[in-house]
């Protein structure tokens, strides 16, 4: 799961959709909190799957509530001096022990890019995820790679040729991933999607069979937009979550 | 590779003979090591040859069919029956399918056999059509037919084989590649998979062509090229017209068979259920001067082609389910006596709306008659008059529909059971929609039993839409006046 922003409504609706289905560990790839309206209640959560084994990488918008920038040059950053008057001391230190990367297995977790990971690249066409492959794949053993950051689902793999294909996944049907190519997924946003459809987004691999599956869950994305706008943040962020963009 | 041994035991399964030693893949018919299991029906496991001096793409075609025989279902594929992990010990095991592969009805060097008659052909086509439309709503496309490939059950429907080259839209493409290349048989590929276009439904409706070229003439349309420069002939070169060769085909096969083989996709058939409708129903295929040539295309045309063909850009298709729902089949039942003019005008009312949607769309307009209405002896009620009387009606109903871009059928079926007659033609001919008058067909009994509209809706496998009798008030002031 990536992307929450401060979305409990969402992610609640993708865990328990995710248990359903079978998931046995959870793994979060950054952008905790920013944007949404309950940033505790999020961190409250996900800080007892972690103490219960759940792995969790540092985003962007976790960085940016730790350290508000005084002056917001955009809209996105105007949220983070909020978020970050609202976490507690325990909340602030969780996520200032975040890594930027986590190697599970034969799986690299990141939130945006492998190459340079602390500089936030987008990962949206071949050319960007093939230079995040390939960083990730110095290391020995990788054979996939996740991140989010881009707020939408796609698969990346190797076709016939020498460079990198782009795969439009259809929610809900699994896509075999054999181990013997490589794959890289953005598994698209748990809180803020932005295509269109209000439905939160995320995705489950079967490490046995190697499998992945995207999701879209329908969740109260009515309720979510009401803690934007009861939060006093701009109306902007709840009017985006009710639309789906 | 080494064959392996009869009495081999792979995962729980007991090799038998090999069946079949190709250039990808052996094939041996297998048994379960217990016994007391069974599918029901034979078995055999495909190993692909994976050794050293087999190629990459090999491995990597036996991939993509392991990804597609796990998912395709219904009589029209190989029933799937478990799959080895492709890193441990990769083999397929499905339904071995009885029957002969097409290439029974070609001769080979030594093989004289008799030429294929017209009729036969005919159904040979709509068998493969039909077995085409399943896989396509399932959202794959084969990309690899050729006589090897289509198996004909002993009941004459049709079973594909062979996925290695298909493709899904649900599963990453593992043969695209960026730098675009010809994936499949020189000889049967369309003219877009030369460029690299692949999952374009219609690039199989061509493959069908080319087949039914060669089982009428014995000969392959475009030659079996072995060069890139050669395979693009197809892009704008007429093959010689069919009946040359065979001047016993009627124009309307020649129609068909030239519409699969058109170098642009969009002028094909829309769906291999509106070929699969044709082949079914001749008398009323439209034959343009495409089925009456039986001299080759000149020179000079063909050098104009070629000029254009070099220019031509094929994009990519889009899904083939969505593609093939752009293109349904609909079909309106038509009910000849207890009938008002008003459900008559509601009916095609409802039509009119449904095709100024669909701007591919074929129409089927069907009326059911009883057997009693004909007889073979009075020439009153002979069957050619009757059924020359209800299509009449039938066309008459249809006229002021505007059917300028549609495809339009007539057709009368003889049958003591309406709701039956109706469901089995929708079924036998892949309607996606029927539209019918939803207090029509035997009114009066709808108190007593389910009347014909309502078990048509609660049986059908496809979309039906009751049509309620409206009558225009426009309409009635100008009668009245």
């Amino acid at each position: 799961m990536s992307d929450v922003h401060a979305n409990i409504q969402a992610l609640d609706a993708c865990l328990a959709h995710a248990r359903e289905n079978g998931a046995e560990q959870f793994a979060f790839l950054g952008d905790l909190v920013g944007y949404g309206g309950s940033p505790n209640e999020v961190l409250a959560r996900v800080m007892q799957l972690a103490a219960e084994g759940a792995f969790v990488v540092a985003g962007n918008h976790d960085h940016m509530a730790l350290r508000p920038p005084a002056t917001t040059e955009r809209i996105g950053e105007s949220t983070a001096k909020w978020t970050h008057d609202q976490l507690t001391p325990a909340h602030r230190d969780f996520l200032d022990s975040l890594p930027l990367t986590r190697q599970v297995e034969s799986c690299l977790l990141v939130h945006a890019s492998a190459d340079a990971p602390e500089r936030w690249r987008y990962v949206d066409d071949e050319r960007s995820a093939a230079a995040s492959l390939e960083a990730a794949c110095t290391q020995p053993d990788i054979r996939y790679v996740f991140g989010g950051h881009v707020h939408h689902q796609a698969l990346y793999y190797k076709g016939a040729g020498r460079g990198l294909m782009a795969f439009k996944p259809t929610a809900g049907v699994p896509i075999p991933t054999p181990a013997h190519r490589q794959w890289i997924a953005t598994v698209g946003s748990v809180g803020q999607p932005r295509d269109g459809k209000p439905l939160a987004m995320y995705a489950i691999f079967d490490t046995t069979h190697p499998k992945l599956t995207f999701h879209r869950v329908a969740y109260d994305h009515m309720t979510a937009a009401t803690a934007i706008r009861q939060a006093g943040l701009p109306d902007y962020f709840a009017h985006r979550l009710e639309e789906g963009r | 590779m080494k064959l392996l041994e009869p009495g081999t035991l792979v995962d729980g399964f007991v090799i038998g003979e090999c069946i079949h030693s190709g250039g990808m893949a052996h094939i041996y018919s297998v048994t379960y090591e217990n016994a007391a299991v069974s599918t029901g029906f034979p078995m055999v496991m495909k190993i692909p040859r994976m050794t050293a001096g087999d190629g990459a793409e090999n491995i990597i075609s036996f991939e993509v069919e392991h990804q597609l025989m796990q998912v395709l279902t219904g009589p029209h594929v190989p029933r799937f029956v478990a799959a080895g992990d492709l890193d441990r010990l990769p083999y397929l095991v499905m339904e071995h399918v009885p029957g002969k592969t097409l290439n029974h009805w070609l001769s080979e060097p030594g093989k004289p056999v008799e030429p294929v008659s017209m009729e036969e052909l005919a159904r040979l086509g709509a068998a493969v059509a039909q077995a085409l439309h399943s896989l396509h709503k399932q959202n794959a496309c084969h990309l690899d037919l050729k006589p090897a490939n289509v198996l004909i059950r002993p009941d004459g429907t049709a079973v594909l084989l062979d996925f290695g080259l298909s493709c899904h839209a649900h599963y990453p493409d593992l043969l695209a590649e960026e730098l675009r290349k010809a994936v499949g048989s020189p000889a049967w590929i369309a003219p877009e998979q030369i460029v690299g276009v692949r999952g374009d439904p219609r690039s199989d409706l061509f493959a069908l062509g080319v087949m039914l070229y060669e089982l009428a003439t014995g000969e392959l349309p475009f030659g079996n090229p072995q060069t890139p420069a050669g395979m693009r002939q197809r892009l704008w070169m007429d093959p010689p017209p069919p009946r040359k060769a065979r001047p016993d085909m009627s124009e309307w096969m020649q129609e068909v068979i030239l519409r699969c083989l058109e170098p642009e996709a969009v002028n094909r058939f829309p769906s291999a259920a509106h070929l699969a409708f044709e082949l079914g129903n001749p008398a009323q295929i439209l034959v343009t001067a495409r089925g009456k040539r039986t001299a080759g295309t000149g020179f000079w045309e063909h050098f104009k082609r070629w000029i254009r063909a070099s220019g031509l850009e094929y994009k990519p298709s889009p899904l083939p389910v969505q593609q093939i729902e752009q293109v349904p089949i609909i079909m309106v039942a038509v009910p000849h006596h207890d009938v008002s003019d008003a459900t008559l005008y509601s009916l095609r009312e409802a039509v009119a709306r449904s095709l100024g949607i669909r701007p591919g769309a074929r129409l089927v307009c069907v009326t059911v008659i009883s057997s009693s209405q004909t007889s073979s002896t009075e020439s009153e009620k002979s069957e050619t008059r009757v059924h020359r009387w209800h299509l009449s009606r039938l066309q008459q109903w249809a006229q002021p529909l505007d059917l300028s871009q549609h495809q339009t059928s007539f057709h009368v079926l003889e049958s003591g059971d309406v709701a039956q007659a109706l469901l089995a033609y929708a079924e036998g001919n892949q309607v996606s929609m029927i539209i019918m008058g939803a207090a029509t067909h035997g009114l009066q009994m709808q108190r007593f039993l389910a009347t014909v509209p309502i078990k048509v809706a609660m049986e059908a496998s496809c979309t039906v839409i009751l049509v309620k009798q409206s009558l225009p008030f426009e309409h009635l002031a100008a009668v009245a006046a």
